[in-house]
Order: C-alpha cells, then structure tokens, then sequence
C-alpha cells in the first residue's frame, strides 16, 4: 500500500503551497529551516507575509543571486537573504521576546511525530548522536498558530501522527494544525479532526496511516493542489 | 579615556586557561573571527564557551575547538555543514556540552548582563531540557525557571566603535554580540572602523561603551562562510611556528 501512497501523496512543494493559502496578508510568519522554508514561495497574489528570522531580521526576502551573498545577511538556515523595504535588525533578545511574547502570528515546523493532543517531537530522535534544539522549543511556546508540515509516514511506513510521541518532545500541546502528503488535519481537544483529504484516497486508508483516530466533526473536504 | 588596542594579541592577552568565554555571531554573520584567532593563538586551554553553535569548517570557533583548547560548550545548535570539530570531539567524549533552547540562551545572557539571577520562561515545559529545573505557574500556564549566564570575558564583532567602546553593529551580524557585551566582567569588541568621538549618532549607538573594555580595528575581516568555501584551515599548516609556539 505505501508504494501506491507514493503515486498519489503530495509532494513536499505540494504541502508547502497548501500551508502557504492559510497564512493572511500582514502576518508575521517564522517558518523552520530546511523543508517549511518553501512555504515563502507560495504565497497568494495580494498577500504579504512579514517573515521573521530567529538571528535577528524582519522582513527579509528571497535568496541573492549567487555571488551577491552578504553573509551578515542570513537567516536561521545560515543562508543568504535580501532584505525588503520595512525591514528591520534586532539583537537575539529581542527576536525572542518577539517570538515568546505571543507576537508572532503563525510558525511552520517540520515534526518527527505530532501527537493528537498537540505534543511535538522535532529536535530530537532519542537515539544518541549530538543533541541540536535551535529556536524550536521557544517558536513552539509563544507564537500564535504553530502548524507543522511533514509526510503522513516515515520513509519505514509507520505514522508520524499519533496517540503519544515516542521521542523527546519539543513542546506540549502546542500544534494546531498539520499539513500532511495526505491530509490537513486540526488538532481541537485533544483530538485530530480531519478538514481535508486526498479524494484518491479511502477514509479507511488514510485512518491505516495514521496512528491514532481521526475525528470528523463537519464535512471534510477534498485537498486539491496545484501541479508544482 | 581610550580602550582601543593596537593588536588582535595584546587585546586577547588576558585570556587564561579556565577561563568562561562568550563568543559572538550565529553562524560567521557577526563572529570574531579574528580575534578567536588570536585566543588560539594564546595556547589559553580548559575553556567553557558560550556560542550559539559549535564552529564550522576548520576555521574560528571550530579551530578553536579542534585544538582541544575547549573543555565545555554552552549553545543552542551544535550543527553545521561541516561540524567535524566538535562532533569528534564530543562522541570521544573530551568536550561537555550544555544545550540551550535559543531564546533561553539569548535570555539567559541578557539576565547575566542585566544582574537577573533567574526567570521564568514557558520554552521547554515538558520536555527533557526542563528537567530538574523549578516549575511554577503563573495565570495558569506552567513556567520553566532558568539561569543568568554570566562569563570572564566576551569577545565579539561590531561594525563601528570609538575610543570609548560605544558600538554599532552591521545587519543581521548583530545577534547575540551586544547582550555578550553586557554579560562579561571584560568585554573585548572587534569592528570593521574605529570612528573618532562624537562620530557616532547618540541615537543609534545600540551598545554604550559602558559595557566595552577594549576595541581592535580589523579593517578587512575574514568571513568565514568564503573561508570554508576556499577550504582554509587555521592556524595554517605551512606556517613558521611563532616564539610562543616554539618556546612551549
């Protein structure tokens, strides 16, 4: 079965767009390094987003043309940016007060589990290796919606959403959506409530992938994307 | 009053072995590369260091590391594209590291500076990090009580400074320089220009040289992102030793 997923899942461009349609003209958006950084390339005409970066940048745009980099320009990824007019510098301190004192609108992480009350585990597989937290645990606690975007499975086939998270948790109950290869999903309650799905796939189907029960409170709706 | 000094060595002089360092930077934006050059340079060991990362490539912090001069480390990030440094120092277990969510660090240097010897904050409620800390509740969410974090000395990056330490900072090289700046008994700047007085705006200072011991001018600094790219390695392999090297 997990072979057909991959024929019919998102691709991560995919989940990245979908997120992208959420996030409202004027918010102040934080989005994790690596995968939740593509979510910038897909906002909808007419929005601007003001993207906050964890080293002390507001309002910074996309990346220079190769060999324009100013490496005192850089975002949380340590890669090259621009700057946007109404851009503004601020020490660490500041960028966190802006992150704790609840004046971010929304931040996108990627996850290695979410559990259905909202738990986060993204920093850590418990595994041994070399520790690395960032800014996760700060984002996860103080801005306004925290959303995650990731596949519905790991690469080995097992949930990625689930009753209790296995590994070391990065926040507790402090995600309130999910944007999966399959699915967007609402955490409300302590519960996961499905609002859209993939049409090619079965309720029983996406209920098998995913490790925990998935509620319905209205109707769910098709999750229908752009090729990319 | 003049804290300007002439070079890079009589500025990281008083460094010794034991020592608590903060560094300056995220990444290379902002970090001293120079002046944690010539901290190597000193043979200061048994160093607790304070950096948001762990170096990368063979250059700065992660020299400084690979040198075996760095007994523990206090950061939020120990990754990087090349993080061989540290990670075969720390899975021999000849480095101690202390991991720091990123804006409990920030805080905690800020604490430091400012003379709060702890606070409450709701980063790492339920989690591994808070373990062992106090908890308590305030208008019913639980808090994580946390640490001032305080160092011997501070070397870090400003853009411009004066004979008087005051200080400003280029883009995003800000960081966490001027809460390190407040944070240390003995704050050490390196910038790009030493103006005269009086030719910084009032205004726009963001670290008063209250807070600055000594400034060194490095006209032309390194970065160490084009650094790695070039594949440089510190201190220079080919080099003559110097009389302190040759002398030990």
């Amino acid at each position: 079965m997990s072979e057909q997923l991959n024929s019919i899942k998102l691709s991560n461009a995919q989940i990245a767009w979908r997120a992208a349609q959420d996030i409202e003209d004027g918010e102040y958006v934080n989005l994790g390094i690596g995968f939740p950084e593509m979510v910038a390339k897909f906002q909808p005409e007419g929005r601007e987003a003001i993207f906050h970066t964890e080293n002390g940048l507001l309002g910074f745009g996309q990346a220079p043309k190769e060999g324009e980099e100013d490496w005192d320009l850089i975002n949380a990824g340590k890669k090259a940016v621009t700057l946007k007019p109404g851009a503004s510098f601020f020490h660490h301190a500041d960028s966190f007060a802006m992150v704790r004192g609840g004046h971010l609108d929304v931040a996108i992480l990627g996850a290695y589990q979410v559990a259905q009350n909202g738990d986060l585990a993204n920093w850590s597989t418990g595994k041994g290796g070399i520790p690395a937290v960032g800014g996760a645990m700060d984002l996860v606690n103080g801005v306004k919606k925290v959303a995650v975007i990731t596949d519905h499975i790991t690469k080995k086939g097992h949930p990625k959403l689930v009753e209790t998270c296995s590994m070391p948790l990065t926040g507790v109950g402090c995600v309130t959506r999910v944007y999966t290869s399959l699915a967007v999903i609402d955490i409300k309650d302590a519960q996961f409530v499905l609002r859209e799905k993939l049409a090619d796939i079965s309720m029983d189907d996406l209920q098998s992938f995913t490790g925990a029960k998935l509620h319905i409170e209205n109707d769910v709706t098709d999750l229908i994307v752009p090729q990319l | 009053m003049n804290k300007i000094q002439s070079s890079l060595s009589e500025a990281v002089s008083q460094i010794k072995d034991g020592a608590t360092v903060m560094i300056g930077g995220f990444g290379g934006s902002g970090a001293p590369l120079e002046l944690i050059h010539a901290l190597i340079d000193t043979g200061a060991k048994d160093l607790t260091i304070v950096n948001n990362n762990a170096g990368n490539g063979d250059v700065g912090l992660a020299a400084l590391i690979r040198e075996a001069r760095v007994s523990k480390l206090i950061c939020s990030f120990p990754r990087s594209a090349d993080p061989k440094a540290f990670s075969e120092r720390y899975l021999a277990g000849k480095i101690e590291l202390e991991i720091v969510p990123q804006g409990t660090l920030a805080e905690r240097i800020r604490a430091g500076g400012a003379g709060i010897p702890a606070f409450y904050t709701p980063t790492s409620f339920g989690t591994e990090v808070a373990e062992g800390k106090p908890v308590e509740k305030f208008e019913g969410r639980s808090y994580v009580q946390e640490r001032w974090l305080k160092a011997d000395f501070s070397i870090i990056k400003a853009f411009k400074g004066d004979a008087m330490g005051n200080l400003i900072y280029r883009m995003a090289g800000r960081n966490f320089n001027p809460l390190m700046a407040m944070a240390a008994k003995h704050t050490i700047v390196q910038v790009n220009h030493v103006v005269e007085l009086g030719a910084l705006d009032p205004e726009t200072i963001v670290t008063p040289g209250i807070f600055v011991n000594s400034v060194v001018e490095v006209s032309n600094p390194q970065q160490e992102e084009i650094l790695n790219r070039e594949g440089a390695y510190y201190p220079p392999l080919n080099a003559p030793l110097s009389n302190n090297e040759a002398g030990a």
